[in-house]
C-alpha cells in the first residue's frame, strides 16, 4: 500500500513524545497556581538592555547582521571571557552567535555528529539534549547520574560507557534540572578521558553565573581542553533575557566554521535587536546580574533548609536556580507527586522524570519566583504532605 | 552590605526566621544583628512604602520640592540651618546639595495655601535663609527605587523546562 504523503518523517515520528505533555497542559490551563516550575527567571530584563535595543530600533538598527553576529558583540564576547575564565578567543573565528543556546547546541550536534556515532548524555538532563541527537542520526547514550552525589557527574560514570563509537560527551553545569554543578577534581578526571579517548565535548553553561558557593569553572579553561570543546552559553538566564533568544559558541575555528555554515541557512542571523541588548548587557550588565544572583542566593538556601525540614531530602545544590528534592519518602512517583499537589494545593513543580528515567524519584523546584510564593508554596507543600501520612 | 540588612531593606517584614534560613545563619544571631542595628540607628525605623495617590482623600495632599539658599553659620556650617528646617513636621526629606541652591526639601501640606503658608511664615523669616524656589509636584513616579504604578502579572507561561 502506498504510504500517506502527509505524515512525517521517520526520524521525527520515533522522537517519543514527551511523558508530561498532559500535566503541562493541566498547569496552564489553571489559574492562581503557585507555579515552581518555569525555566526562566522572574525578574524582567534590566532596563538598560531593553533601552540599548529600544534605542538602536529607533535609530533604525534593523537589518541583518552578519550570520556570524555583530562583531561587537563577538569582540565583548571574546573580552569578558578572557577576563572572566582566562580563555581567550577570536572574535572573528572562534565566536558564533545564535538564537540562545538552543540553537547553539542544535549546530554544534549536526556539525560535528555522524549518524551512528554516540554521544554520551548525563541525566537527567535539559528536555532537548537526546531529541536533537536522535535528529542528526546520532546515538544519544544517556549516562545516569546518582541522586547520592548530588547528581554531580563524576568521571567514573561516563568511563565504562565509551566505547570506539563514542565521539563525545554533552556536558551541563550548573545543570538543569538539578541545579547541580561538577567539582574542580572531577572536571580534571573527566579531561584526561577526554583527551585519552579522544572525545569532543559539547558544554552547555548558560547557568555559569548563577553558582553561590564555589566559583564556576569553564571546560575550555581546563588544560589542553580548549580546542576539544564547544563551549556553549547565552543571556537568557544570569541576565534575564529569555525571550531575546541570543546564545553563543565558542570553539575551534574549523567547528565554528562548520556551524556557522548551518547558521547561514537555516537561521540567516540572530535577531539584531537581541545583539544590540546582548552587547549593552556585556558592556554595563556586571551589577544587575550581581543583585539578582543575591536574591537566588537567599532563596536558595531558604528553599533548601525548608525542603529538608518537611522531609524532602534536597542537597545544597550549587547553582542555575533549581533544586531538585527527593519525593521518595511519600511513596508517589514524580508525576503522581505533582499531579496531586498540584489537584490538592494548586502547586506547579515539574517531576523528575520529565528530564530522563534517572529523574524519577524527584520534582524539579525554581526558585526564580517570589519569596512569599516560595514561602507559601513550601506551607503548602508540607501540608499536602502532612495530610498524605 | 551585611546580606542581613539587605534583605529588611527590601522587605522589612521579612520574618528573622526567614532571613536566618536565606543567609544560612543561627537564628540567634540574626537576631542580635538585627538588635545591635536597631540600636545604633543604622536601622531607623520599619515602615510600608505607599502610592498615596490611591488613598482616597489622600489625592488632594499636595507636596512640593523646595530649593533653599541659606547663608552657613561659621562653627556648625549648614548643620544648624539644616535642623532648624528639618525639624518642621512638614518637611519630609532636607538634602544639602552642591550647585546653585543650598537645601532641597520635600514638603507636604493639604493644598497649596498651606505649604505657600509654611513657605512665608516659617521657612523664608529664617534669619540665614536668603532665597527659596518653590516647585509644586504634579505626579510621582518613584520614589526611593519602588515604581509606585504595579507592574501588569508576569506574562511568563506557568510552566516551561
Amino acid at each position: 500500500m502506498k504510504k500517506s504523503r502527509y505524515l512525517p518523517s521517520a526520524l521525527v515520528d520515533s522522537l517519543a513524545p514527551s511523558g508530561i505533555r498532559a500535566f503541562f497542559d493541566l498547569v496552564l490551563t489553571m489559574d492562581d497556581v503557585i507555579s515552581l516550575g518555569v525555566g526562566e527567571p522572574d525578574f524582567s530584563t534590566p532596563w538598560a538592555f531593553s533601552e540599548a535595543a529600544i534605542y538602536a530600533i529607533e535609530h533604525g538598527e534593523t537589518s541583518y547582521t552578519s550570520n556570524q553576529g555583530l562583531l561587537e558583540l563577538r569582540q565583548e564576547i571574546s573580552k569578558f571571557l578572557k577576563a572572566r575564565h582566562k580563555i581567550r578567543y577570536s572574535p572573528e573565528t572562534e565566536i558564533l552567535i545564535t538564537v540562545g543556546v538552543s540553537e547553539a547546541l542544535d549546530l554544534a550536534l549536526r556539525a560535528i555528529l555522524n549518524p551512528g556515532e554516540e554521544l554520551l548524555i548525563p541525566e537527567p538532563c535539559y528536555v532537548s539534549y537526546q531529541p536533537l541527537t536522535v535528529l542528526v542520526g546520532a546515538v544519544p547514550v544517556p549516562v545516569p547520574l546518582n541522586a547520592r552525589n548530588g547528581f554531580s557527574l563524576r568521571a567514573s560514570d561516563i568511563k565504562s560507557r565509551i566505547t570506539d563509537k563514542t565521539r563525545g560527551i554533552l556536558l551541563n553545569y550548573p545543570s538543569n534540572p538539578t541545579g547541580a554543578t561538577i567539582s574542580r577534581s572531577e572536571l580534571a578526571k573527566i579531561a584526561e578521558l577526554v583527551k585519552k579517548h579522544d572525545l569532543i565535548v559539547l558544554s552547555d553553561e548558560i547557568y555559569d553565573e548563577l553558582t553561590y558557593d564555589k566559583e564556576h569553572i569553564a571546560f575550555p579553561s581546563l588544560s589542553d581542553m580548549k580546542n576539544r570543546t564547544i563551549y556553549l552559553n547565552g543571556f537568557s538566564k544570569a541576565y534575564a533575557m529569555t525571550g531575546w533568544r541570543i546564545g553563543y559558541a565558542c570553539g575551534p575555528s574549523k567547528i565554528i566554521a562548520a556551524m556557522t555554515k548551518i547558521h547561514q541557512y537555516s537561521m540567516l542571523c540572530a535577531p539584531i535587536m537581541g545583539q544590540v541588548a546582548a552587547r549593552q548587557a556585556l558592556r554595563e550588565g556586571a551589577e544587575a546580574v550581581a543583585e539578582m544572583k543575591a536574591a537566588y542566593h537567599s532563596r536558595r538556601n531558604f528553599m533548601v533548609k525548608e525542603l529538608n525540614r518537611i522531609g524532602l531530602k534536597c542537597p545544597p545544590t550549587e547553582g542555575a536556580f533549581y533544586v531538585f528534592p527527593s519525593i521518595k519518602k511519600t511513596g508517589m512517583n514524580a508525576v503522581d507527586f505533582a499531579m496531586r499537589l498540584l489537584e490538592a494545593e494548586k502547586v506547579a513543580v515539574v517531576p523528575g522524570v520529565a528530564f530522563g528515567k534517572s529523574g524519577e524519584g524527584h520534582i524539579r523546584m525554581s526558585y526564580a519566583a517570589d519569596f512569599d510564593h516560595l514561602k507559601e508554596a513550601i506551607h503548602r507543600i508540607e501540608r499536602f504532605i502532612k495530610k498524605r501520612k | 552590605m551585611d546580606r542581613v540588612l539587605s534583605l529588611l531593606e527590601k522587605n522589612a517584614k521579612m520574618s528573622p526566621a526567614d532571613i536566618a534560613k536565606s543567609v544560612r545563619m543561627p537564628l540567634a544571631k540574626v537576631k542580635k544583628k538585627i538588635a545591635a542595628y536597631e540600636k545604633d540607628g543604622t536601622i531607623v525605623r520599619y515602615k510600608a512604602v505607599l502610592n498615596r495617590q490611591l488613598i482616597e482623600g489622600d489625592g488632594e495632599f499636595v507636596r512640593a520640592l523646595i530649593e533653599v539658599k541659606v547663608s552657613p553659620e561659621k562653627n556648625s556650617g549648614f548643620d544648624h540651618i539644616a535642623e532648624r528646617i528639618y525639624r518642621f513636621p512638614e518637611v519630609k526629606s532636607c538634602y544639602l546639595l552642591s550647585g546653585s541652591y543650598d537645601l532641597q526639601l520635600t514638603v507636604e501640606g493639604k493644598n497649596i495655601q498651606t505649604i505657600a503658608h509654611f513657605v512665608s511664615s516659617k521657612l523664608a523669616p529664617l534669619e540665614n535663609v536668603q532665597s527659596t524656589v518653590t516647585h509644586f509636584m504634579l505626579t510621582k513616579y518613584k520614589e526611593d527605587g519602588d515604581i509606585l504604578k504595579r507592574d501588569e502579572p508576569s506574562k511568563r507561561p506557568k510552566i516551561s523546562y
